[in-house]
């Protein structure tokens, strides 16, 4: 099918050739996967590497937020579950770095990006994680809304993504459960504890619901990212099946997510809720939400603290190879 | 490829490795994804980590992905057409009295 859209001139080149365009779009009609050696417009090719490399660092940086409680956990249950989360986050990212390179930018390109303020990450962490209710509720509701993304990028066009998200989903699915299991366990103790669990809830809900990016009129290229199956849903779509889920799930528990418009549809059967401070999400996108410099300073300071151990095992691996080298020389 | 393959002082050149898993005695192993590591050790090492964190494996492999020689998938046709019409090669072509049950 010939679309008018694809046959723009892209930013980094000039228009690209129709037949290959009407190809390339009766191919993904079909369902069919775009595999790293098959023809793809450049537009495609750059939004799949900025979207993928995003994701990537998004799991980087989310080790951030709970990495903070792993000493802290109240329990060693509690602990090693945060452990295996955190390491899953990092797992995570590893993967979606491997399916970006597919595209033809090398990891070391993607970390300079990110580490020089030039690449984005999810805006949901630079927020603070102050009590251990926020562990909850990060893994409750920022995974939960994770989720609710990466389920239809499983069926992503682009079969290197398509195959990370899957494994990712699989992988991901208890840090969902601990996280809600950790709040409801808070919601049922003690009055102070349930009131730490409002408190996270109070604190998380509204930039959770920010996770899924600016509403529908407000993303220009969700047309185009649908047309070529990288989304499956929009925003708002997404969102709002979010919300659904959410709310009962809160309810069930005793707690009460921070909207006063939030009130049942019976007609459509969704929950309608409030206007989302799009102020506040902008703000923290352009670099001053509470953590933003903190986190960046993190990853600086690690990937800075780190150089002397790849260093080592760049100079351990070139030894060995030229000893392999003389002994066989020698024989 | 070959850009990645090279190997010089410095760990931005670490060459990338393609992992495959046995997920159980008996089973091939199977591609999985890929990893950079300085050598074929640390890559072992990684792939254990990465890949394996629960218990998918039983035995790993890496191999460097510069020694992958793939088929062009622009050949796609030349090469796997011709097997299409062959359906005499699958057991389901051929007609039997329905008396043998089993063959």
């Amino acid at each position: 099918m010939y679309t008018q859209g694809l046959n723009q001139a892209v930013e980094d080149g000039g228009p690209e050739d129709a037949e290959l365009l009407a190809r390339f779009q009766a191919k993904i009609d079909r369902e069919e996967k775009i595999e790293p050696n098959d023809w793809m417009p450049k537009a495609y090719r750059q939004t799949l590497i900025r979207q993928i490399s995003q994701h990537a660092h998004s799991e980087i940086v989310g080790m951030l937020p709970e990495g903070n409680w792993l000493t802290r956990a109240p329990s060693l249950r509690r602990k090693a579950i945060l452990l295996a989360k955190v390491q899953d986050e990092g797992g995570h990212g590893l993967y979606l770095y491997a399916a970006a390179e597919t595209l033809g930018i090398s990891r070391a390109e993607m970390v300079d990006r990110l580490l020089e303020g030039r690449a984005r990450y999810s805006s949901i962490f630079n927020y603070p994680t102050i009590t251990w209710a926020d562990i909850g509720a990060v893994g409750w509701l920022v995974d939960g809304a994770a989720i609710m993304n990466q389920i239809p990028l499983c069926r992503c066009s682009y079969g290197p993504y398509a195959r990370a998200m899957i494994r990712i989903c699989k992988e991901e699915s208890f840090h969902q459960r601990q996280g809600y299991e950790a709040m409801s366990r808070l919601a049922e103790g003690t009055a102070a504890q349930k009131r730490m669990a409002q408190d996270a809830l109070d604190r998380w809900w509204w930039p959770s619901l920010m996770m899924f990016g600016p509403s529908d009129a407000d993303s220009p290229h969700t047309g185009r990212s649908m047309r070529w199956k990288i989304k499956r849903f929009t925003n708002d779509e997404l969102r709002q099946k979010f919300v659904d889920a959410t709310v009962p799930q809160a309810r069930l528990i005793g707690l009460e997510p921070p909207d006063p418009e939030l009130r049942h549809d019976e007609e459509s059967g969704h929950w309608r809720f409030g206007e989302i401070d799009w102020t506040e999400f902008n703000e923290v996108l352009a670099g001053n939400g509470p953590c933003n410099r903190e986190r960046m300073a993190a990853r600086r300071k690690a990937h800075a603290e780190g150089a002397w151990v790849r260093e080592a095992a760049t100079a351990h691996a070139r030894k060995k190879r030229s000893r392999m080298a003389m002994a066989a020389a020698a024989e | 490829m070959s850009e990645r393959g090279e190997r010089s002082g410095n760990e931005r050149d670490w060459p990338l490795f393609e992992v495959f898993i046995r997920a159980r005695t008996g089973l091939h192993h199977r591609h999985c994804g890929s990893l950079h590591a300085a050598d074929p050790e640390m890559a072992l090492a990684r792939a254990r980590d990465v890949y394996t964190r629960r218990g998918e494996g039983t035995s790993i492999w890496v191999v460097p992905s510069d020694s992958i020689h793939a088929s062009d998938p622009a050949d796609k046709d030349m090469l796997f057409e011709p097997a299409m019409s062959k359906i005499y090669r699958h057991p389901s072509f051929y007609d039997l009295p329905d008396d043998v049950e089993n063959m």
